[in-house]
């Protein structure tokens, strides 16, 4: 019950600081219009909306998630206020699933405007709403366990921060967001098996157009699996390098 | 018996072969203000952040209650409270919600938390300042609701590192007061300070601390008593144009036994091992042509017992602090 409590009131405290401001839900609603516009105007005419589709869900899911995950953590472990975080009677197993969850539903709410606007303005054809709705939510929370892991891999803060942008940019082009993997020239494709994002916008692509370079059941596993590696990577390394 | 609420033995911390704290052992009576003195560097912060479960322990034993939490301090945390040397509440929440988000983190349901802030929002004087964001605080503000953050979940022993360092007198005063009170109502305070005042004035148990080592720990009473049996007086009389040089020199041959030394322009002091006499000192100084108005017995402080174990200037080490 106790940790109940401290869960939901991080969990709340993190939405109503970060989340709910208002340069943070229209962030989560232009970035990903934009970036459709931009595929408009380059293609001049109607694109192929089931081909871009995963690539601009998975975008808004990834800065969405990675971005609100380096104010909750880095941010606030500038600002020492994290600090009390792990001094209060918690594991940090459940004080860090209270810090990511709010990435998580962040990165969700984030792929929302994108697969509406798809859906309903462009016409977009959803094979499958279920492994839609699973890849979203996976995708959610591989992206942010990965900004996690990034951000707890760095001592210092500002390492963190350069990380974190180091990894998010060279990701759209490696996970198959707008390039399909299979496209990518042979020497660079090990580096996207490595990726877990890839999996994750496989399975998108399995929803939209029902198959991927995967079966979706191996998406699923693979997914699951890095989550939890990445999961207990990330607090032991909280464990072993923030306190020193 | 007395109840140790917390115990400490051989405790050490290297940072890469750096010793910032070398085996020291103490313990903190339950109900007691026990006071870490020391300069800068000396280890106070470090040894803290080892109790509360922020550092890593490289040797040694820590105790909450008897038991030997060393590798498991998370579970001491609930009885903890911990103020530390920087504010760090969220600054862009106010008063009002850090204190309650605070409560929270310990589990305590919306209504008690609520109630409890209320509380101690009036208790730190910080009412008016309920609604403010944080960051608009203060200094002295901040310390206060600081404090009193660690304080939402009744600890049963409190943290605090160097409470009153950098804000102004009044407040220090008040946190003071405040320590005191807690302190009465049965909290266990744990408090870090370079002001021997401060320790004087509100600590049971004093350590001395310098360069990770524990040089001296007492009572306040038995350290004074131990710095030096000495006697020291003080004679004040009217700035009257007098030789200053002759005078000491008469003075130091007529008593012999007694060292004295010109405090100002219209004081003298004088300090010996035995008691002082000192009807025949005024005679003569009023037969001399002075107007004496005072002469008073100067008790030992913990300043003389801190100095003479340490061997570290007091004005030295304020003025350290004042330029960090
Ligand atoms: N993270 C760290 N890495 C390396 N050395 C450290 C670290 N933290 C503290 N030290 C060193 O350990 C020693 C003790 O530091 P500590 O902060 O405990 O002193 P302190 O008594 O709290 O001093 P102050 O009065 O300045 O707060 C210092 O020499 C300091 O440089
Ligand atoms: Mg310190």
């Amino acid at each position: 019950m106790k940790s109940a409590i401290a869960f939901w009131n991080i969990l709340l405290k993190d939405m109503k600081n970060y989340y709910l401001k208002p340069p943070n839900i229209s962030w989560g609603i232009i970035f990903p219009f934009a970036w459709m516009l931009m595929m408009f105007l380059r293609t001049k005419t109607a694109f192929n909306i089931e081909e871009v589709f995963p690539g601009i869900v998975g975008m808004s899911i990834l800065f969405g998630t990675t971005s609100m995950l380096s104010v909750t953590i880095t941010f606030e472990r500038k600002a020492r206020s994290f600090e009390r975080l792990l001094l209060a009677p918690i594991s940090i197993e459940l004080l860090i699933t209270a810090k990511i969850a709010g990435a998580i539903l962040f990165g969700i709410f984030n792929s929302i405007v994108p697969v509406l606007f798809s859906v309903l303005y462009f016409k977009a054809f959803v094979s499958s709403w279920a492994v839609l709705i699973t890849g979203i939510i996976l995708l959610s929370i591989i992206s942010t366990l990965l900004g996690l892991f990034i951000s707890v891999s760095a001592k210092e803060v500002f390492e963190a921060q350069t990380y974190s942008n180091f990894f998010r940019f060279p990701m759209i082009f490696l996970c198959g967001l707008f390039i399909p993997v299979s496209a990518l020239p042979l020497i660079i494709r090990p580096l996207s098996y490595i990726l877990p994002v890839t999996y994750g916008i496989d399975t998108l692509h399995h929803a939209i157009s029902g198959n991927g370079f995967l079966p979706i059941g191996i998406d699923f596993i693979i997914l699951a699996v890095c989550c939890f590696l990445l999961f207990f990577i990330s607090i032991y390394n909280i464990r072993r390098r923030w306190i020193i | 018996m007395t109840d140790k609420i917390l115990e400490v033995q051989g405790l050490k911390k290297s940072y890469n072969g750096f010793i910032a704290v070398n085996g020291i052992s103490f313990h903190v009576n339950r109900a007691e203000i026990f006071g870490f003195l020391g300069p800068n560097g000396a280890g106070k912060t470090t040894t803290i952040n080892m109790l509360i479960g922020m550092a890593k322990i490289s040797g040694g034993r820590i105790f909450y209650k008897g038991k030997d939490l060393t590798n498991n301090i998370k579970k001491a945390q609930e009885i903890i409270g911990v103020v530390p040397d920087e504010s760090n509440l969220y600054n862009e929440m106010n008063g009002f919600d850090n204190l309650c988000f605070c409560g929270a983190l310990y589990g305590l349901p919306k209504r008690e938390r609520e109630k409890k802030a209320h509380g101690l929002l009036e208790l730190f004087g910080l009412k008016d300042a309920a609604g403010k964001k944080f960051m608009a605080y203060s200094k002295g503000m901040k310390r206060k609701l600081t404090i009193a953050a660690a304080l939402i979940h009744e600890p049963e022993i409190l943290f605090l590192d160097e409470p009153t360092t950098g804000i102004d007198v009044s407040s220090v005063r008040q946190i003071r007061n405040l320590i005191k009170e807690l302190n009465e109502n049965g909290t266990t305070i744990f408090l870090t300070t370079h002001y021997i005042e401060e320790a004087e004035r509100l600590c049971n148990r004093v350590a001395f601390i310098d360069k990770g080592e524990i040089i001296q720990i007492d009572s306040v009473e038995q350290l004074i008593k131990a710095s030096r049996e000495t006697n020291i007086i003080e004679i004040h009389f009217e700035p009257v144009t007098y030789d200053k040089t002759r005078l000491l020199e008469k003075l130091n041959e007529i008593f012999p036994g007694i060292e004295c030394v010109l405090k100002n322009d219209s004081a003298i002091k004088m300090v010996s091992i035995s008691k002082i006499d000192i009807a025949p000192v005024v005679n003569y100084l009023s037969a001399e042509g002075l107007f004496i108005y005072e002469a008073r017995l100067i008790k030992p402080s913990l300043e003389d017992a801190f100095v003479k174990a340490t061997g570290i200037e007091i004005d030295l080490m304020k003025k350290e602090k004042e330029k960090k």
